[in-house]
């Protein structure tokens, strides 16, 4: 009875700590704005396919490239759609094949960079240098290769994306364990006789998370920003699906008379990027982590 | 320090060793090779073979490995299977509009960003600083082919001051070339500027919160001097590895700017023998991308190391 009182006691305190961090994050002006435009983006992309006025594939030559109207709201392309439906609608896959996406990036990327940080010597400097190399190839290059001889489904995108942007991760991870690694706590838990696991689970785990966790929220707008670039360049979702990048790269050699397509993904795009660099940004101050210092890698 | 340098060096051939095997394991290992890809239907018998033959593609892949990899430190890479032209000769005219694009870029780009970088760090959280650092945000978050696109829109196509896109071949002289980059330029400098100003800012307050700036201010040493004497020789330190970062970036990761104005540098090549399914070439760019990465970013550690007295003695000791 008396354990179970404590374990509660724990699960409070955790959600306590939870809602304190984001009460935090929402005290700032810059953190309040993102996490609006965040949760308003992620809202929108649960509610979307529900309240979208038309059926974003429904090809109509008769109303090829409209401007904006009371009917539709952000005009039509090329192809006669609306666009404020495919506006809405293009939110949806990006944000959740970056999402899996960094969820997996921050896995490995972690686990290997808290291992390689305990183990050291020659492991670590054989790991290290292997990543390395995957840092200096320019990670469009190996995507592109990738999906082009693999093609664009989902299955080939989220580790592929998870693999790229993981790799900084380890470098992250590996940091702040040796930060934590040189503490008592380490060396009484090897007098203790632990394993490696129980060291990494119960002893660097709980005291290199923050950094990791806003390491991989950095890493969601950049991936974000990777995964459109590739639409963008033809390389990501195919045609028929509703996504930004694909609209932008579309609607671009039209847009010297019909800027509204072209307008709205933009809008669209930057506004969740934004809202998502903002949000982690405010999570790194919350948490106390400086990353102003750190080189875009 | 003779040693640390040479182990900097030598550190750096590794990785580029292992580049190169990620890259031709890379290339081997996905479905289809460059003869499949080349002959496409046709791609059995009597002219699949020839195929394998011409191209040398009948050896094992270790000996094919050794002759590439020979043959890639002399600079020569083979013959590019679109074009048939020898990838040494496709690549001379992209690296130097890549060199022209990157230099520009960067004689706009560094010095704006350290005049913004050390006004806002000097102004801190007042207006000029919250101001500028907005637009930073903006500048370094939204992705480059939406600035490059809302430049086209405004500058070429509503104001209709200079061309959108640039419609020039591949070797044209730099005169000729100066009015078209402009635009690509801008849309460069304005993420690179963006990301070093945030750099230098954080590195400026980083410093002048130090023990030795609080002294030389309670001795009263002028605002100015100490400025310029003790704070900046200090701060912009560590910035030289963002440069070289950036500069490595430049000179590679422009894929996107360089697709949106149609401008021919290594960026487009690197579209354009993907699509094309052009392994050789894919190959040569890998290995020259990450040379100049590795290279660019040996040199700036060893600057930072010549810079700073500090960290040579604290090196040596460890």
């Amino acid at each position: 009875m008396k354990l179970d009182n404590i374990y509660q006691e724990e699960k409070k305190s955790n959600f306590a700590k939870v809602s304190e961090i984001i009460i935090t994050m929402a005290s700032r002006p810059s953190g309040f704005i993102g996490l609006s435009i965040l949760i308003f983006h992620v809202i929108l992309a649960f509610i979307s396919p529900y309240i979208a006025p038309y059926d974003f594939k429904a090809i109509n030559p008769t109303l090829m490239l409209q401007a904006p109207s009371a009917e539709y709201w952000f005009g039509t392309d090329d192809l006669g759609r609306d666009v404020f439906t495919r506006t809405i609608l293009g939110g949806r896959t990006a944000l959740t094949i970056t999402f899996f996406g960094s969820l997996i990036a921050l896995l490995w990327g972690g686990l290997l960079g808290i291992f390689c940080g305990l183990v050291g010597g020659k492991t670590d400097d054989i790991v290290m240098r292997i990543v390395d190399a995957f840092l200096s190839i320019p990670w469009i290059l190996a995507m592109l290769l990738i999906v082009s001889l693999l093609g664009t489904s989902t299955e080939v995108l989220i580790p592929a994306l998870g693999f790229f942007y993981g790799k900084g991760i380890v470098r992250v991870a590996r940091a702040a364990t040796h930060d934590v690694i040189a503490k008592d706590f380490i060396v009484s838990a090897r007098a203790r006789g632990h394993s490696n696991f129980s060291i990494i689970w119960f002893e660097i785990i709980p005291n290199v998370r923050d950094a990791i966790l806003v390491e991989g929220a950095m890493r969601w707008s950049w991936m974000l920003l990777g995964f459109s670039s590739l639409s963008f360049l033809g390389f990501g979702v195919s045609p028929p699906t509703p996504d930004w990048g694909l609209m932008i790269s579309n609607a671009r050699g039209l847009m010297s008379f019909a800027y509204w397509s072209v307008i709205a993904p933009i809008v669209g795009l930057s506004s969740l990027i934004i809202g998502i660099n903002l949000t982690a940004d405010a999570f790194a101050k919350a948490l106390g982590i400086d990353r102003s210092t750190k080189a875009p890698v | 320090m003779l040693f640390l340098i040479i182990k900097r060096i030598l550190l750096g051939l590794i990785t580029l060793f292992i580049v190169s095997l990620i890259t031709f394991v890379g290339t081997e290992i996905l479905p289809g090779d460059a003869c499949t890809t080349y002959l496409e239907r046709q791609a059995f018998g009597e002219q699949l073979e020839a195929c394998y033959r011409r191209l040398g593609l009948n050896v094992p892949a270790y000996e094919r490995y050794v002759s590439w990899a020979a043959n890639a430190i002399q600079g020569d890479f083979g013959y590019s299977l679109s074009g048939e032209m020898p990838i040494k000769e496709v690549l001379g005219p992209r690296i130097k509009n890549s060199l022209v694009l990157a230099s520009a870029a960067i004689f706009i780009g560094i010095p704006i960003a350290l005049i913004l970088g050390i006004v806002t760090a000097l102004w801190r959280d007042k207006l000029p600083d919250v101001a500028i650092s907005t637009v930073t945000i903006f500048a370094m978050t939204i992705p480059e082919f939406i600035s490059a696109t809302l430049l086209i829109l405004i500058i070429a196509i509503w104001l209709e001051w200079l061309p959108g896109i640039v419609i020039v071949p591949t070797d044209v002289s730099f005169l000729e070339l100066l009015p078209n980059i402009i635009l690509p330029v801008i849309a460069i400098a304005m993420i690179m500027t963006a990301h070093m100003a945030r750099m230098v800012r954080s590195s400026v307050i980083q410093v002048m919160a130090s023990e030795y700036v609080q002294m030389a201010i309670l001795k009263g040493v002028p605002y100015w001097k100490m400025v310029f004497k003790h704070v900046l020789p200090n701060a912009l330190l560590p910035a030289i590895n963002v440069v070289a970062l950036t500069i490595a970036w430049l000179l590679g990761g422009v894929v996107v700017t360089e697709v949106v104005f149609n401008y021919p540098g290594l960026g487009r090549l690197v579209i354009e023998s993907i699509s094309n399914r052009d392994l050789p070439t894919v190959q040569a760019l890998a290995i020259i991308l990450a040379s100049i990465y590795v290279s660019i970013n040996l040199l700036a550690d060893l600057m930072t190391l010549m810079l700073n007295p500090r960290l040579k003695t604290l090196q040596i000791r460890k």
